[in-house]
C-alpha cells in the first residue's frame, strides 16, 4: 500500500515514480513530488521505485503570480 | 505578586517579545524569485513587518498589463521590476540592504543564486517555473525553507486560500485549484490574499514557528 497525497492506493509497489505520476495522470512538468518528505528530482523519476508504506505528496502548480 | 505588579510583568515580557521579533527581523534575510503580483506584495508586507535583507530575482521589464495587481506605477514602466521594486522599498524605510539579480532562473543557476539562503518565496506565474524552483532548491540546497504559491486567480472566495506544510522546508499558499490556464483573471486582491499568506509564512520561518 503507497500513500499517495493522504489517499491509501493498491498497485503501485515497485513501480517507479514516473509510472505512478502517469497511472494518476499527473502533468509532469508542473509537479514536485516528494516522498517520505524528501524531494525527488524528475531526472530520477524513473529509476525511483516506490515500496509498500511509502507516503508521497504529489503538489500540482497552477499558474499565476 | 500583587496585581499591578502582575500587568506590569506581563507588559514587560510582551516588550521584551516584541523587541525580540523586531530584533529577529531585522537581521533575518528573505529572497524572492518573480515579482510580480506575489513577489512585489510579498516585499512590502515583509518591508512594513520589519524585514530588513531582501534578495529580489526577476528578469522582466514593467509593463501596463502588471499594474492591475503589482506593486508598481505607470512611471515603472518598460524598467525592470528589480530596480523599480528596489527603489519603492527604499521609499518606505532608509535602512534596508536589498541585493538584486535581473536575471531568468533555471535549474543551472538557482543554487548559484540562492546557495545561501535560508528563506526563498517561490513567487513565479508560470506553473512549470514554479515546479522547477521548487524541485531545484529542495533538492540542492539542503538547509534552504521554501514558501511558495499556488492558486490565487479568479473571484472565488478568498478563504479557500490557506497555507499547508507539505514537508520539514516546503510549504505551499494558495487555493491549490484556480489557475490562470483556465482563463481566470489574476486581480490585486486575490493575489495579495497568497502574497500575504507567503509573506506570513516567511515571518513566522524567521520567528521560529514551523507550523503554518
Amino acid at each position: 500500500m503507497i500513500t499517495i497525497n493522504g489517499e491509501k492506493k493498491e498497485g503501485y509497489e515497485e513501480v517507479s515514480i514516473e509510472d505512478m505520476l502517469s497511472g494518476e495522470g499527473f502533468h509532469r512538468d508542473r509537479i514536485a513530488v516528494e516522498k517520505n518528505g524528501e524531494i525527488i528530482p524528475k531526472a530520477v523519476f524513473s529509476k525511483e521505485l516506490l515500496h509498500s508504506g511509502d507516503v508521497v505528496e504529489v503538489v500540482s502548480f497552477v499558474g499565476g503570480g | 505578586m500583587n496585581r499591578m505588579e502582575k500587568t506590569d510583568d506581563r507588559k514587560y515580557q510582551a516588550k521584551q517579545n516584541l523587541e525580540d521579533y523586531k530584533e529577529r527581523l531585522g537581521q533575518a534575510k528573505v529572497a524572492i524569485a518573480g515579482l510580480g503580483g506575489l513577489g512585489s506584495n510579498i516585499a512590502f508586507a515583509l518591508v512594513r513587518s520589519g524585514v530588513r535583507n531582501l534578495h529580489l530575482v526577476d528578469f522582466d521589464r514593467v509593463d501596463e498589463s502588471n499594474l492591475n495587481r503589482q506593486q508598481y506605477r505607470m512611471e515603472h514602466i518598460g524598467r525592470y521590476k528589480t530596480e523599480a521594486l528596489k527603489e519603492e522599498l527604499e521609499e518606505i524605510r532608509g535602512d534596508l540592504c536589498i541585493t538584486t539579480d535581473c536575471v531568468k532562473v533555471t535549474p543551472d543557476n538557482v543554487a548559484e543564486l540562492f546557495g545561501t539562503e535560508e528563506i526563498l518565496c517561490e513567487a513565479f506565474d508560470r506553473a512549470e517555473q514554479k515546479a522547477m524552483l521548487v524541485e531545484t532548491a529542495l533538492s540542492q540546497l539542503p538547509e534552504i525553507k521554501v514558501v511558495s504559491g499556488c492558486g490565487m486567480a479568479g473571484f472565488s472566495t478568498g478563504n479557500s486560500i490557506r497555507t499547508r506544510k507539505i514537508s520539514s522546508r516546503f510549504y505551499l499558499s494558495g487555493d491549490e485549484t484556480n489557475g490562470v490556464e483556465s482563463g481566470l483573471l489574476l486581480t490585486a486582491a486575490r493575489v495579495s490574499i497568497c502574497a500575504g499568506h507567503e509573506a506570513n509564512m516567511a515571518i513566522r520561518l524567521i520567528l521560529g514557528y514551523d507550523e503554518p
